[in-house]
């Protein structure tokens, strides 16, 4: 019996203006700078959509393989995070196109806002991951792993095409998946959610999980 | 009885779901549903069948996915054949007495085009064009596109079809619950464009439910002057007990669908979750009905990939300045290919409130075929307004008009026969709507009679091609007063009669009135007031010119076409508060500067450096102001970002405040005919297969800043195209950016064809994925981390 593919489209998440600064390269904020990054926003706002697709699959690990019903993958750390999961979310989430315009437009004319775009799109786009996986665990009263892309560790991003193929994306929210396995709109995500009856440990800050310890993006404390 | 002729004088019934169909068939996630036309023939071939039994008119094969991308050509004729195949068989075993027809199914390609994604307009143009072959090879007797989410995928698709058949065409979208495609196109926009390229019904289908998809079904039968097409979905799915239901039941369906027929709709089918007893229902609750004669809505409009503007009841404005006829700096641009100068006039003109921009990109020097292309597909990446193509040069017009995504705005035809000869068929193969000028083989009539004796031989000649009158727009000719005082009359009772008499609209492009006058912007603006009482639909003009924006909105205020004289208002308040934000910004005792340049720039103010910058040129030397003024500041910027006093944003603001002085440097050089000699050539580019060039644009605005000539080659590039490049310059340094560890290796394989190619150029690479060991292990000469290091790297390479 397979399960059926949902889609979900949520309200405006609340800002992060620390997350938006942190993206776009700024440890601390005066009047341009704000200036700047309000203007953005002002912008794009009523441009962008919250989107996810997302179906939930029946999930086998075996020693480094995860076997998800349709298709599995190799993976020492997907399956280090899945293990104790009895089933898994794979979801697509989008904020859509039209950053992915302003951006293009003011990369040519104004890099500043382009850079200010990006920042909000990204933190933007995890707002809304987080959304989605409040709103999963409350609805199903369970807990979840934290949410594991491609790319991530040791996870190929060749994984993308079985993800694509399975959530229908392109027709569904509108995310298409590139040669690249860039995806289109550019501020979109994929990833796997574990669901588990098991204790999670507590939430840490997601950077703490990751090894590049160098990263000017670095968030963690 | 051919499906056109059916179509002319009957309610079309389609069919309904598939995918749920064959799920519930056995079809597992991720499998194709094309190849079940091979290994299920029985089951497809049922479904059709049990669709016919229904009374549909018309089956779609199940060919959806149909393509290159997806199968093999062996193996996508082997489909397509089989799946024609399964729906002939259908037919044939079928007993309902109604006319059946089968229509070969083009669903998306399943790729986002460029510039938001990665396939390329003619590659998806190709894609297609295999898909309709092989159906027209098979037997298809016409063609349905469908789902489609961007309208210039939807273009593609029908060029394909159109090139490569001569079967009737439906074109169907898919419109989100905001009513627009998701690239961002309005049912208005879409019908401009498909009616345009000579679709034979154009509608909505899939992602909604039938009452969500009314307000669509309203637009395109306001819009549309061919029938409308509606194939909803049974409204959304929902679990239940593991098995996949929809919303909306057969007869809550037909119900609702029912009203839509009745609003007008002509040919109506199901999509997602609809099944025969949906189309059964439908049938039954429509019977009876007598099908709405399609009328023609005579509307004069262009359209761009997110909305159609239309000629009639308020004035349209055109703006002209991307255009190099008398102005120095723009013809720089174009021979520097200094596309980023072209867009900002484009932005800038749409901040005025143009509706329409006129696209003259033609110098003697420049491919202008390829020049005008790509201009239109820059400007189309960035701002929203429909575009008017202007250009001489027939193969530039084709080339631009091809890869228009819209409706365009055609400048121009004329009375020649020749002329006509060459532009009708464009019109016809591509849409649009093209501005005639009342000129022919003898010149220009200098009476009205004259010039509207033309006009009729152009619209009888345009009937001849299968052109409406709706899609010609007269163009009457201002000459200036100057050399003839009684030109203007001519020219306004010229477009008087053309709109009375012929029933058409005009447009003019004003500014040539006063040529040789002094103090132009004054004869132009009571000109164009004439123009628009004597009934001008549209004015190619200066939206920088206050007289004409103000004869604009005082128009408009006097004739009713401005609603609480809201615009007029907005328009006189600007004049009053012309200072902006950023001038007030205060000055703290820790900030000493050494002048007012200096702190424009350090503190990002974009206009205030251009308007101090353009106080010194009275008296200072242009030379003199980058090096005691600019160059400091930007000094003192960059060494803050590198000590970590200063962000990204803030060194950018800067960056673009110097951009802004340096532009007001250049263009009072080029007025004296000079020239700054620059630093030294850096070639630019975001490698093959990445897309996105945020850190490419950086760089490239902090080099300029510092003097270099960047040639900047966009993103996706190629490695031949870079070598090239690099070679015929002789460039002694190039930078690359890739974002994705997969496209690393086109980074690597350029940089390995300039070491063998151009043993000379010093490589520069950055990136979110590049690290040190990255760079090292793809042999690029320099890593650098952020945009001042690029800069600092060239500079040393220059001085070495």
């Amino acid at each position: 019996m397979s399960s059926i593919i949902h889609i979900k489209t949520y309200n405006e998440p609340p800002f992060c203006e620390k997350e938006i600064l942190r993206y776009s390269g700024c440890k601390s904020t005066d009047s341009e700078i704000s200036a700047l990054m309000q203007s953005a926003i002002g912008e794009v706002r009523k441009k962008l959509i919250y989107k996810v697709c997302y179906r939930e699959l029946q999930i086998a690990v075996n020693g480094d393989v995860c076997d998800f019903e349709h298709f599995s993958v190799q993976s020492k750390n997907l399956a280090d995070n899945l293990k104790d999961c009895f089933s898994v979310i794979v979801f697509s989430a989008t904020v859509g196109i039209e950053i992915d315009r302003l951006i293009t437009k003011y990369g040519r004319i104004s890099p500043s806002k382009a850079l200010a775009l990006q920042a909000i799109g990204a933190e933007r786009i995890e707002a809304l991951c987080d959304a989605f996986c409040e709103d999963i665990a409350k609805e199903k009263n369970i807990t979840l792993k934290p949410r594991f892309s491609p790319g991530y560790g040791d996870l190929p991003l060749s994984v993308q095409r079985d993800i694509f193929n399975i959530l229908d994306c392109s027709k569904r929210i509108g995310v298409f998946l590139n040669d690249s396995m860039l995806m289109s709109p550019s501020k979109s995500v994929t990833a796997f959610v574990g669901l588990t009856n098991g204790e999670v440990k507590q939430k840490m800050h997601k950077c703490d999980s990751c090894d590049k310890i160098d990263c000017s993006y670095r968030g963690a404390l | 009885m051919t499906f056109s002729e059916f179509l002319k004088k009957h309610i079309v019934y389609l069919d309904g779901g598939m995918g749920t169909l064959l799920q519930a068939s056995g079809l597992k996630p991720g499998e194709y549903p094309e190849r079940w036309n091979i290994t299920h023939p029985e089951i497809i071939t049922k479904i059709h069948k049990d669709y016919f039994d229904a009374g549909s008119n018309v089956v779609c094969t199940n060919t959806f996915g149909a393509n290159t991308l997806k199968f093999s050509d062996g193996e996508l004729e082997e489909i397509i054949r089989a799946a024609i195949a399964n729906a002939k068989a259908a037919r044939e075993q079928s007993t309902a007495g109604q006319e059946k027809f089968i229509a070969l199914d083009i669903g998306p390609s399943g790729k986002l085009l460029k510039p938001l994604g990665d396939l390329d307009f003619e590659d998806a143009v190709s894609v297609f064009a295999e898909t309709v072959k092989l159906g027209v090879k098979y037997g298809a007797e016409l063609i349905i596109i469908e789902t489609m989410n961007d309208s210039y995928e939807t273009k593609a698709a029908l060029l394909a079809a159109k090139e490569n058949s001569d079967l009737p065409i439906i074109v169907s979208n898919a419109y989100g619950e905001d009513g627009k495609l998701m690239t961002g196109a309005s049912p208005a926009a879409m019908a401009a464009m498909l009616e345009g390229m000579g679709a034979d019904a154009i509608g909505a289908n899939c992602s909604l439910g039938p009452k969500q998809l009314m307000g669509v079904a309203e637009e395109l039968l306001a819009n549309a002057s061919v029938p409308v097409v509606l194939k909803p979905n049974a409204g959304l799915p929902k679990s239940v007990n593991g098995e996949t239901v929809f919303d909306v039941t057969a007869e809550e369906f037909s119900e609702d669908a029912a009203a839509i027929v009745e609003r007008g709709v002509r040919v109506v089918g199901g999509c997602c979750g609809t099944t025969p007893e949906y189309i059964k229902a439908l049938v039954q609750k429509t019977s009876g009905f007598m099908p709405k004669m399609i009328e023609n809505k005579n509307l004069t409009v262009v359209s761009s990939y997110t909305h159609a503007v239309s000629l009639g009841t308020s004035p349209v404005l055109i703006g002209e300045r991307i255009n190099p006829t008398g102005k120095k700096r723009f013809k720089q641009a174009l021979i520097e290919n200094d596309i980023d100068y072209i867009l900002s006039e484009g932005v800038n003109q749409q901040e005025k409130g143009v509706h329409i921009l006129d696209v003259n990109v033609g110098l003697p020097d420049i491919d202008e075929c390829e020049m005008l292309k790509n201009t239109v597909c820059e400007l189309q990446a960035v701002i929203d307004l429909p575009l008017q193509i202007d250009t001489s040069n027939t193969a530039a017009m084709e080339a631009a008009m091809r890869r228009y995504n819209g409706k365009a705005m055609i400048n121009s035809v004329n009375g020649k026969k020749e002329s006509m000869e060459a532009i009708f068929p464009l019109v016809k193969k591509y849409g649009g709507l093209v501005v005639a000028l009342t000129l022919d083989e003898d010149g220009i009539p200098e009476t009205a009679d004259g010039r509207v004796k033309i006009a009729e031989k152009i619209l009888k000649t345009a009937a001849e091609y299968g052109i409406d009158k709706k899609d010609i727009i007269f163009d009457t000719l201002a000459m200036t007063i100057s050399a003839d005082t009684s030109a203007a009359t001519a020219t306004l009772e010229a477009l008087y009669r053309i709109k009375t008499e012929l029933g058409c609209h005009t447009s003019l492009g004003i500014s040539n009135v006063s040529f040789g006058l002094p103090n132009r912007d004054a004869v132009n603006g009571t000109f164009f007031a004439l123009a628009l009482e004597n009934g001008l639909s549209a004015a190619i003009m200066n939206p920088y010119s206050i007289d004409m924006m103000k004869t604009y909105y005082t128009y408009k205020a006097l004739k009713g076409l401005d609603e609480n004289c809201a615009e007029y208002i907005r328009l006189a308040e600007s004049f009053v508060t012309c200072g902006t934000a950023e001038t007030t910004g205060t000055k703290s005792a820790a900030e000493d500067f050494k002048s007012e340049l200096q702190r424009a720039v350090i503190k990002g103010f974009k206009d205030k450096a251009a308007e101090i910058t353009k106080e010194l040129l009275k008296g200072v030397l242009p030379l003199d102001i980058v090096q005691n003024e600019i160059i400091p500041a930007l000094n003192i910027v960059g060494k803050g970002f590198e000590n970590k006093t200063v962000y990204l944003p803030q060194l950018l603001m800067s960056a673009e405040a110097a951009k802004s002085a340096f532009e007001m440097i250049k263009s009072f050089m080029s007025r004296d005919g000079e020239k700054s000699a620059g630093k030294g050539i850096f070639v630019l580019a975001t490698v093959h297969g990445d897309i996105h060039d945020i850190g490419k644009n950086i760089v490239k605005l902090l080099l300029e800043n510092y003097g270099f000539d960047v040639v900047d080659l966009g993103k996706d590039v190629p490695p031949e195209k870079i070598v090239e490049t690099v070679v015929r310059l002789h460039a002694p340094v190039a930078g690359l950016s890739a974002l994705m560890t997969t496209t690393v290796p086109s980074m690597e394989e350029t940089i390995k064809q300039l070491k063998i190619s151009a043993p000379w150029c010093k490589t520069v690479v950055g990136g979110a994925v590049l690290t040190q060991e990255y760079a090292d292990k793809i042999g690029a000469d320099k890593y650098a981390k952020d945009a001042m290091e690029a800069v600092r790297y060239a500079e040393k390479i220059i001085a070495e």
